[in-house]
């Protein structure tokens, strides 16, 4: 609940997922789910949210490099959920022209010219043009990389870009629908204690959070930067993201 | 007698005679006539300029150069402002910094181009350099406002600061407070950049009040609008102003008073920023207008009529920097009033959009070609071009330098005549005979490379993407262009013939990137050790390029010539022909 009420608290984030129908739906939706992105029917967002909460804790976040072997046994429910995924109302309005595939570099504008624009045209407008470069550091690794997290659709594809990014380390994934579940803090101890790397990011209010605990979009809207801490440290982080919601509500 | 005479002739009369020669191309020609100019010259060079960091090392300048007082330094190429360099791949001025600070205790003047600084390095600045005068970071990233702090903090005679285009990490709004109270000699000041909301206004009128030599002022977005008149009203002596956010709600009170302080500044010749500008309160700045030789209106977002008002008021325009909201009437406008135009840059407004959203075409650049005699410099984003385009504007501004015409979609053909548009760029450089620096986009095939390495005898530096259809077209301006420098490619079939076939033109260039082109890692292992002078870099994300079969490309190539041999800082994703995969940290 606490993550729910969190994103129901911070209201002005919510307005730049793409329009107020969009918005109530994700708002709905994170009131009442412990982990699933997408919308719809609260009768069929229950049954899905219930298979979800189980998803996530049973796969464990597969977040350390050992366990890709475990996840064969859960793949079955990953792949059913993956389809449930998207057989649900998707983020991007119909009624619009497809956003064009964006070809890294091009047009050569300046990424301080893009953003620009961007904002200057209004929170309304579809976001898919306006690009959302994130620096991504990773605890011992001498380099910082940028990545721009419009060029991908879910956590998923995210994890993978960045256990590409940063060569040898694994990160693991996010899990399935990428969106974990931190009410249950003895699992979330486990978790971290039995992870390599975990990745986290900083929001816009300035903390500090687990990746993942929030839908995709509004990760995109909200995340300023990306940190890949080991998960020892990471410790550190869970109960204070909690925290916060807590006291939010 | 006479013999004798010149044997005995003084260094100091020689020196003294070098210092009136300032460019490098002289000086470097002056410390070739014999080895008594040599060292004379090397004894008296007060200024360095180093297109590529990775070109040299510290050691070898210093030790040529013991007496340096500026030094200019150029590090990423010229593709990673779009992003297409990696973070971490390299250009730290660290090393650079830390040997200066060695050798030259009297250095005034470090100016950076896409380095990364970090605060360390800006604190051994401030420490190192007791009459450090100007620090110019452009395109740089690195750094935060710390850093900053530390160089207002320490260094007493510093003149300019100018952090144009560069990612700064804004901690705080509060290191201009660093400048101490005693602070005066400040002459130029650009923090356009600066992202965040905090900036201490009291801090910085107080600055700008107590340096009466100030003449460069550009502020950054966290500024609004209702601030500016009481700095402009310190500073009357302003030459070169950017505004803030120029956005507020109109209230003639608040307009009469930025009006009146735009109009007691009489030397204003130059104006920018207008982040999210109203028209409502473009008229403050009427009063300058008839004076203005350049103006930057690429943050803003006011469209016609009030574009075409305001710039139509500017008849001594030299440059001019806009959206694509001007549309070709307001070009036509343009070509119209500003007869001194020497520079116009055109920014697309909506470069994702599928459908343009503004009537911008090649006519308002065409038009521009017909009224502006003294046109040389142009970057112009659209979405339709025609040779008889391309034809006339060549036709017209034979004396044009620079070109750089990016038609939004690749591949664009002529709208006319559906052709590539090789003939139209084919009549820039025939007519153009001065151009140095050319971008090229739309429908290209090899026939376009003819004609550039036939006629582009002067050309420095070249762009091109998405074009051509094979090795042929890289063989004609690798073998053609007697003065190039610097070439860039994206997305392009070129592949390792031309290449090989030219590569000891590649140690008279400073560089060449490609990038998704059609280059093998063994034709790079093979340029690499048979020309020793070069660095060949292959930047990959997708592990060792051995891992790939020997015909898969190389996803990014960049080569340039050095006396400094191969870099030591590289990172994992970088691969040179020294690679030797075992030794590969796993």
């Amino acid at each position: 609940m606490e993550v729910g009420l969190k994103m129901g608290m911070k209201g002005g984030g919510l307005n730049h997922v793409g329009g107020c129908e969009k918005a109530k739906m994700g708002f709905a939706e994170t009131e009442l789910r412990l982990g699933l992105p997408g919308g719809g029917g609260s009768g069929e967002g229950e049954v899905v949210r219930k298979r979800g909460f189980s998803e996530t804790v049973d796969l464990k976040l597969n977040l350390s490099s050992k366990e890709s072997s475990g996840m064969d046994a859960n793949d079955e429910k990953v792949k059913v959920l993956h389809k449930e995924k998207n057989l649900l109302p998707c983020a991007t309005d119909p009624a619009k022209p497809p956003a064009k595939a964006q070809v890294v570099g091009w047009p050569p504008v300046r990424s301080f010219r893009k953003n620009v624009l961007a904002t200057q045209k209004g929170s309304s407008e579809e976001s898919s043009e306006k690009a959302a470069f994130v620096k991504v550091s990773m605890d011992g690794a001498p380099y910082l990389r940028k990545v721009d997290l419009r060029m991908y659709n879910s956590y998923q594809d995210l994890s993978d870009a960045l256990a590409k990014m940063f060569g040898s380390f694994t990160i693991g994934n996010c899990g399935s629908q990428g969106m974990k579940d931190f009410m249950n803090e003895s699992k979330l101890m486990d978790l971290l204690n039995d992870s390599d790397y975990v990745p986290t990011y900083e929001d816009k209010d300035g903390d500090w959070m687990l990746v993942g605990d929030v839908p995709w979009e509004m990760f995109v809207e909200s995340c300023k930067r990306l940190r890949i801490m080991k998960g020892t440290e990471a410790i550190g982080l869970a109960p204070r993201a909690m925290e916060k919601c807590k006291n939010r509500s | 007698m006479q013999k004798k005479m010149a044997y005995s002739f003084p260094d100091e009369v020689l020196e003294h005679v070098f210092s009136f020669i300032q460019s490098d191309k002289d000086r470097n020609a002056v410390s070739m006539v014999c080895k008594s100019w040599y060292d004379i010259e090397r004894w008296c060079r007060r200024k360095i300029f180093v297109g590529n960091c990775y070109a040299v090392n510290p050691r070898i300048v210093i030790r040529r150069f013991p007496e340096v007082r500026s030094i200019e330094l150029k590090g990423k190429p010229h593709f990673a402002d779009f992003n297409l360099v990696p973070d971490g791949w390299g250009g730290y001025v660290f090393p650079w910094i830390l040997e200066m600070a060695r050798a030259y205790p009297w250095l005034e003047e470090i100016r950076l181009k896409r380095m990364v600084v970090t605060d360390e390095s800006l604190e051994l600045i401030a420490k190192s350099f007791k009459n450090f005068k100007v620090l110019v970071l452009f395109s740089c990233e690195g750094f935060s406002t710390d850093g900053l702090a530390a160089i207002a903090a320490s260094c007493k005679n510093l003149r300019e600061l100018d952090l144009r285009d560069s990612e700064v990490d804004d901690l705080s709004g509060h290191w201009l407070s660093h400048f101490p109270e005693t602070y005066t000699s400040l002459v130029s000041l650009n923090i356009s950049c600066l992202g965040s909301d905090e900036v201490s206004f009291s801090a910085l009128e107080r600055l700008v009040g107590r340096c009466p030599n100030l003449r460069t002022l550009l502020l950054n977005r966290a500024v609004p609008l209702d601030k500016i008149a009481n700095i402009l009203r310190r500073a009357p002596q302003l030459v070169e102003f950017g505004t803030g956010t120029y956005t507020a709600e109109l209230r003639p009170d608040v307009f009469s008073y930025l009006a009146g302080a735009f109009s007691s500044c009489k030397e204003l010749r130059s104006l920018s920023g207008f982040w999210e500008a109203v028209p409502a309160y473009i008229p403050a700045i009427y009063s300058v207008c008839s004076r203005l030789t350049s103006l930057n209106l690429s943050f803003a977002t006011i469209q016609n009529p009030d574009l075409i008002k305001l710039v139509s008021l500017c008849p001594s325009l030299q440059r001019l920097l806009v959206l694509d909201y001007i549309e070709d009437s307001g070009l036509e406008a343009l070509a119209s009033s500003c007869k001194d135009l020497q520079e116009l840059r055109v920014f697309p407004s909506d470069p994702f959009g599928v459908e343009p959203n503004v009537s911008l075409t090649e006519q308002g650049l065409v038009a521009i070609s017909w009224g502006c005699p003294k046109l040389e410099s142009v970057l112009y984003f659209c979405r339709q071009m025609s040779n008889a385009a391309l034809v006339t504007i060549a036709q017209n501004r034979p004396n044009l330098t620079r070109f750089r015409l990016c038609i939004i979609d690749p591949k664009t053909v002529d709208y006319l005549t559906h052709e590539p548009l090789d003939v139209g760029f084919g009549a820039i450089v025939e007519h153009c005979k001065d151009l140095r620096r050319l971008s090229l986009s739309g429908l290209l095939t090899d026939r376009v490379f003819d004609y550039i390495g036939t006629y582009a005898k002067k050309l420095e530096m070249l762009s091109v993407a998405f074009a051509g259809d094979s090795d042929l077209g890289l063989h004609h301006v690798l073998s053609g262009c007697e003065s190039l420098r610097k070439l860039e490619i994206r997305d392009c079939p070129f592949g390792d013939k031309a290449l090989l076939a030219n590569a000891a033109k590649l140690e008279t260039m400073r560089s060449l990137w490609m990038s998704s082109c059609s280059v093998s890692f063994g034709a790079c292992k093979l340029l690499g050790q048979k020309m020793p002078r070069l660095n060949v870099e292959v930047i990959d994300e997708r592990g060792h390029p051995d891992s790939r079969p020997e015909s898969c490309p190389v996803d990014k190539l960049y080569i340039y010539r050095s006396v400094a041999g191969p870099r030591v800082d590289m990172p994992p994703f970088v691969w040179t022909k020294d690679e030797d995969s075992s030794l590969r940290l796993s």
